[in-house]
């Protein structure tokens, strides 16, 4: 706590011995929420930003979120991808307000501020007033007026940005068994396929939690079963990285010879099947291996999915203590010929707002949020696979990646 | 076009946009793919995505088989809180109509009402559709849904 200079306090103390249970009131506490921006979204974490893809040229740039944070991604002269608050230096108006665009500098429209592609204060209007009255005095200088930035890290395409000096290399911070999974699914130089949206009534730790817990997937989303998505006779796992923060969920077909890989599109297993069309269900295995479901979280709200040949990346945005809102970008590969886009496209009726396999956990969050609000002492209680916080092969019934995050919510809280 | 034809159209359009919200909102979801061909595509996606030029949708539909599954796991698989909708259909612009094609567009709008009463817009935007002619019915070859919002209130499970 000792080195945590925060605004916001709080009197929560974990009511448990470790992070199996719960209590509901870090759903529902304004307090937490506040400390949360502070210590977590503004702390030594690593917030996805955009897609490095989604900034081509220089002066190109992407506005977006990091927790509460508005925030200007920018590509500058150099190439460098900045980030910085969305907030001008003056009166806090946000400087971008159209979700993307071209600009050589950042101007606010409010008193005409301007800064560099680098944030940096470029010049004021009527600095020196007009016909010798009013303006700024000397003592102003340009140098300490600058937007607030983040430190930026571009990983296998992927825009990460962090408040904090102390925040490690992303390599480093997901550390390497998650590293590899990353380079396992963004093999290519990506373009962008489409964005969703979804609004989740409930506070933004429940779709994290939601995504960690590999427990749920095939009891909630009944469709997994009735249509063969996942079935129980498959492969997979669990990853956990060291520090418990990220984690992969995968489900591997072990029914495929090795020869059969990036050639023949795979229909899912026909035994529980009653699809009247099976082509949303087609998989081309094209990035070298047996896996049809990857499910991966970056610490604190990011997600990469593979989901047969839909992939794409969810980046959540908390509103509030009980509104959360999940940008879904659908990513495909540059090199993409028509029969590949036409396959991606027809399995993204798996995810997304409408997914198949996905609308339910649009749902959940908010049945937890509106049960939960009533009883802010009462926990959770999670012991699936035990009490600890490590990896499980073969099983994906376990609670240990949800453990996980928890931990990680305790270390950057100082709770 | 002569006027009487060209009226006689917009009837036929307005009956047909008609028939299908309240196919919708009266929950015979069962009927929802005899308003279009056979190889007939629905698709729901947004301005953001369509002034983007990009190719994904939020549900993509072609053929009959795909309109089924849709239905059928509503039906059987997807688990969400009971609501219904209340569509509102307007503002028709048939915009050619050649060789019995018909490409016309309109606007909509979607009350949706939960079990427990709560009410919201939870969407409008414009159906952009090519209708032809089978036999003396009208049907979609093409829904194009286009959403103003890029958001969706918790999810989308019942077609628009």
């Amino acid at each position: 706590m000792d080195t945590l200079q925060t605004n916001h306090t709080s009197d929560f103390v974990w009511p448990y011995e470790d992070t199996s249970r719960v209590p509901y009131r870090v759903y529902t506490d304004e307090d937490l929420y506040a400390l949360e921006q502070e210590r977590i979204f503004q702390g030594p974490v690593w917030n996805f930003l955009c897609l490095d893809c989604e900034i081509p040229n220089s002066g190109d740039y992407k506005t977006t979120y990091a927790g509460d944070s508005p925030i200007i991604v920018i590509r500058d002269e150099t190439g460098a991808v900045n980030a910085m608050v969305n907030r001008c230096a003056h009166k806090g108006s946000m400087i971008c307000y159209k979700p993307r665009g071209n600009v050589s500098e950042l101007s606010c429209v409010y008193h005409n501020w301007v800064y560099d592609l680098r944030g940096k204060l470029q010049s004021v209007a009527f600095k020196r007033g007009v016909g010798g009255k009013g303006g700024l005095t000397d003592e102003f200088d340009n140098g300490n007026h600058g937007l607030q930035t983040l430190r930026v890290e571009v990983f296998r395409g992927l825009v990460f940005g962090t408040f904090s000096d102390e925040t490690q290399p992303v390599a480093e911070y997901l550390g390497e068994e998650l590293v590899a999974a990353i380079d396992r699914v963004l093999i290519k130089p990506l373009k962008v396929l489409g964005y969703h949206s979804q609004i989740f009534p409930n506070n933004w730790k429940l779709y994290v939690e939601n995504n960690k817990d590999s427990y749920h997937a095939s009891l909630l989303h009944v469709f997994h079963n009735t249509f063969g998505v996942v079935r129980p006779t498959m492969g997979g796992g669990i990853k956990i990285s060291d520090s418990g923060w990220h984690h992969l969920s995968y489900t591997e077909r072990t029914d495929i010879k090795d020869d059969e890989i990036g050639k023949e599109k795979l229909r899912s297993k026909q035994d529980s099947y009653k699809l009247a069309d099976t082509r949303m269900m087609e998989h081309k295995l094209e990035l070298g291996d047996k896996v049809t479901n990857s499910i991966q979280t970056v610490f604190p709200t990011l997600v990469v999915q593979q989901i047969l040949n839909c992939l794409a990346v969810r980046q959540l945005i908390p509103q509030g203590i009980d509104q959360s809102e999940l940008i879904w970008t659908i990513l495909g590969f540059e090199d993409d010929d028509e029969e590949m886009q036409a396959l991606r496209i027809k399995a993204n009726n798996l995810v997304g707002p409408a997914g198949f396999i996905s609308m339910e956990d649009g749902a959940v969050g908010g049945w937890v949020q509106r049960a939960a609000k009533s009883d802010g002492k009462a926990m959770t209680v999670m012991p699936m696979g035990g009490r600890a916080i490590e990896p499980s092969q073969g099983s994906r019934v376990t609670e240990a990646a949800v453990r996980g995050f928890w931990k990680g919510w305790r270390e950057c809280m100082g709770i | 076009m002569d006027l009487d034809r060209e009226l006689a159209l917009r009837l036929r359009i307005e009956a047909l946009n008609a028939d299908y919200i309240h196919c919708i909102d009266d929950d015979r979801l069962e009927e929802w793919h005899e308003f279009f061909v056979d190889d007939g595509i629905y698709r729901v996606t947004t301005r953001e995505n369509t002034d983007l030029n990009l190719p994904v949708s939020l549900i993509y539909c072609e053929g009959r088989g795909m309109f089924h599954d849709r239905i059928s796991a509503l039906r059987t698989a997807n688990i969400f809180e009971p609501h219904t909708y209340c569509h509102m259909v307007s503002a028709l612009q048939i915009q050619s109509t050649e060789s019995g094609v018909y490409r016309s567009k309109s606007n909509f709008s979607i009350t949706r009402t939960m079990a427990e009463g709560g009410m919201m817009t939870f969407a409008c935007g414009r159906y952009l559709d090519t209708i032809v002619e089978e036999g003396d019915v009208l049907r979609f070859r093409e829904r194009n849904v286009i959403l103003e919002s890029r958001r969706i209130d918790t999810l989308l499970v019942i077609p628009i």
